[in-house]
């Protein structure tokens, strides 16, 4: 079957790179050196760099990746349209805007978690504006326009934080960290992000049929069985499980949701329900091998993982619309 | 036994009533042609049937759980809608969704219902293209064939014949008139009075939201019916080769 050999290939693909990252770094330990302080663990400073830094930023680039692919695929497929992505939901702008508050009050030096749980904070707040304003009812027009509202009011007030911010010091912490990146996490971290983001791909995962069914548009779907306003509350809750856990470790990261089911969609036969799997392990693979890329082009300037991906995904994506174009495909 | 039953089914838009007092019931062997002008309700109706939009008064079918309606109505609206480009066989097989336990792959029982479809359809050899970039009536046909995949006692279809070649929306009228025939029932939407006066066993008229008329198309279509609900004359005689109905005037 294509679809178990491309997730095969995908997989080995997403380990290959997963390795990669443990053994990139500054440290200049030797692959075998490093594997063996990481498995075996012997209290030596070699162990701590490989258990403390790398073993995080790898799971952490691994996991951001596959929550950004999958939710990515998700949304492509319930709104029809492969220009959706997992930010069009504002649930990664209000996730900036509640970690922007955390660092500007100050509050983000009070303890680990303080930035990432306001993070939280502002994505659960825009989880209940969406479906405030999109109602228990209604289509996918009327989430797109809350999705735009919500991201709208969360980058004017996320303005505002900087425009207020005390001195440049506070407003170039602010920006570099909107920026997205893996550098200094923990497996605090991890802790954190991992629950949220396995019931947010829980929740994305069981669309599968729903999505399929959509293809054939709304009306169809509802008459062979799905429930539209359940399929919509479930693909809110896990988008914002895993975007929502993803930007409040790593900031927000961009691109990676929109190219990589657009990519892998002509290798599935563009079935919705293979493109969530094959996504979900293309954004791990994408994300390893950009924040690999970060630490090896310039590593003396701690170049930021959101800004690789979308110098990377940007031009990427112009090659994809001008296929598109071309092959006479809407 | 009854397939579908409507008692007094009001559907409103806003608060004028779209379609009003509508009582129905179709059994098996009836190939139903639901026909009427433009805007007289009949999509509201077949909508509101299958419990897709609120209504008040009852239908059997929007009485039903989700899963259980889906086995025994298939719906195939008016807009043709093909998202991705999926194959063409990936397209019909998603009609055999409803009778799959969740996480269940398509087996055998499903391919030879999608081969079937496909071939009352004419498309055997359309399998394996992208269903996105054939011609708008193949579209038709590959979304006719997902309803007929379905295998359901009951077919809903809103105008399937639109944009049919004359080949193509007799076979379409044929397939239907057949499953009749084999104990299963069709209702369908149709603006071609000569098709439906040949293929249909039976006609319901909608005007203005209300039912008018229902009964074999013989008895249906009449010149006072004709001059009341469309505003046409038109020549209706049974011929050598089955009933013949051509529409001529518009009565100003």
């Amino acid at each position: 079957m294509r679809l178990a050999l491309l997730l095969t290939l995908l997989a080995a693909l997403t380990a290959a790179l997963f390795l990669v990252s443990l053994l990139t770094g500054p440290a200049g330990l030797s692959p075998a050196r490093a594997l063996a302080a990481l498995i075996r663990g012997e209290g030596t400073a070699e162990t701590l760099v490989m258990r403390e830094i790398r073993l995080p930023r790898a799971l952490l680039a691994a996991m951001i990746g596959a929550s950004l692919g999958l939710a990515g695929a998700a949304m492509q497929g319930y709104l029809r349209n492969p220009l959706a992505e997992p930010g069009l939901l504002g649930v990664s702008g209000s996730a900036a805007l509640g970690a922007v508050i955390a660092l500007q009050t100050g509050l983000a030096a009070a303890f680990t978690l303080a930035l990432p749980l306001a993070a939280l904070t502002g994505a659960v707040v825009a989880v209940g504006l969406i479906l405030a304003l999109a109602g228990r009812q209604g289509g996918s027009i009327t989430l797109i326009l809350a999705g735009i509202a919500v991201s709208a009011m969360a980058g004017a007030l996320t303005a505002l934080a900087l425009n207020l911010s005390p001195n440049p010091f506070a407003a170039a912490e602010i920006v570099f960290w909107m920026m997205g990146s893996l550098a200094d996490r923990s497996m605090t971290h991890v802790w954190l992000a991992l629950p949220l983001m396995v019931l947010g791909w829980a929740l994305l995962a069981s669309l599968a049929r729903g999505l399929d069914a959509l293809t054939l548009g709304e009306d169809v779907a509802e008459s062979m069985g799905h429930a539209l306003p359940r399929l919509r509350l479930t693909l809110v809750a896990g988008t914002a499980c895993v975007v929502g856990a993803g930007t409040a470790v790593a900031g927000a990261i961009g691109f990676v949701g929109l190219v990589v089911p657009h990519i892998l969609r002509p290798l599935v036969g563009a079935r919705p329900s293979h493109l969530l799997a094959a996504s979900a392990f293309g954004g791990a693979a994408l994300l390893l091998a950009a924040d690999i890329a970060v630490r090896m082009i310039l590593p003396e300037r701690d170049l930021k993982l959101g800004v690789l991906t979308a110098l990377v995904g940007a031009p990427l994506f112009f090659h994809l619309i001008y296929r598109t174009r071309r092959e006479g495909l809407t | 036994m009854s397939l579908l039953t409507l008692e007094n089914l009001t559907a409103r838009r806003g608060p004028c009533p779209v379609i009003e007092d509508i009582t129905l019931s179709i059994g098996p062997g009836e190939c139903v042609g639901l026909i009427g002008p433009n805007g007289a309700g009949k999509t509201t109706l077949m909508r509101a049937a299958l419990g897709l939009m609120p209504a008040a008064g009852r239908s059997s079918l929007a009485t039903l759980d989700r899963t259980a309606r889906a086995r025994v109505a298939a719906w195939l609206p008016q807009n043709r809608e093909i998202a991705w480009p999926v194959s063409v066989q990936h397209l019909v097989t998603l009609g055999r969704a409803p009778h799959l336990a969740p996480g269940q792959q398509p087996g055998a029982p499903d391919h030879a219902a999608v081969d079937r479809a496909l071939a009352a359809m004419g498309l055997q050899d359309f399998r394996h293209r992208i269903a996105t970039r054939l011609s708008g009536g193949e579209q038709a046909r590959v979304l006719i064939a997902r309803a007929l995949a379905q295998e359901t006692p009951l077919i809903m279809a809103d105008e399937p014949a639109a944009g049919l070649d004359p080949a193509n929306q007799i076979a379409l009228m044929s397939v239907f008139a057949g499953l009749a025939r084999d104990g299963r029932a069709v209702l369908t939407a149709m603006h071609d009075l000569g098709l439906a006066a040949r293929h249909c066993t039976r006609l319901v008229v909608l005007h203005r939201g209300r039912l008018v008329a229902d009964g074999p198309p013989a008895q249906v279509l009449t010149p006072a019916l004709l001059a009341q609900v469309f505003a046409i004359t038109a020549h209706f005689a049974q011929g050598p080769d089955g009933p013949v109905f051509q529409p001529l005037q518009v009565i100003a």
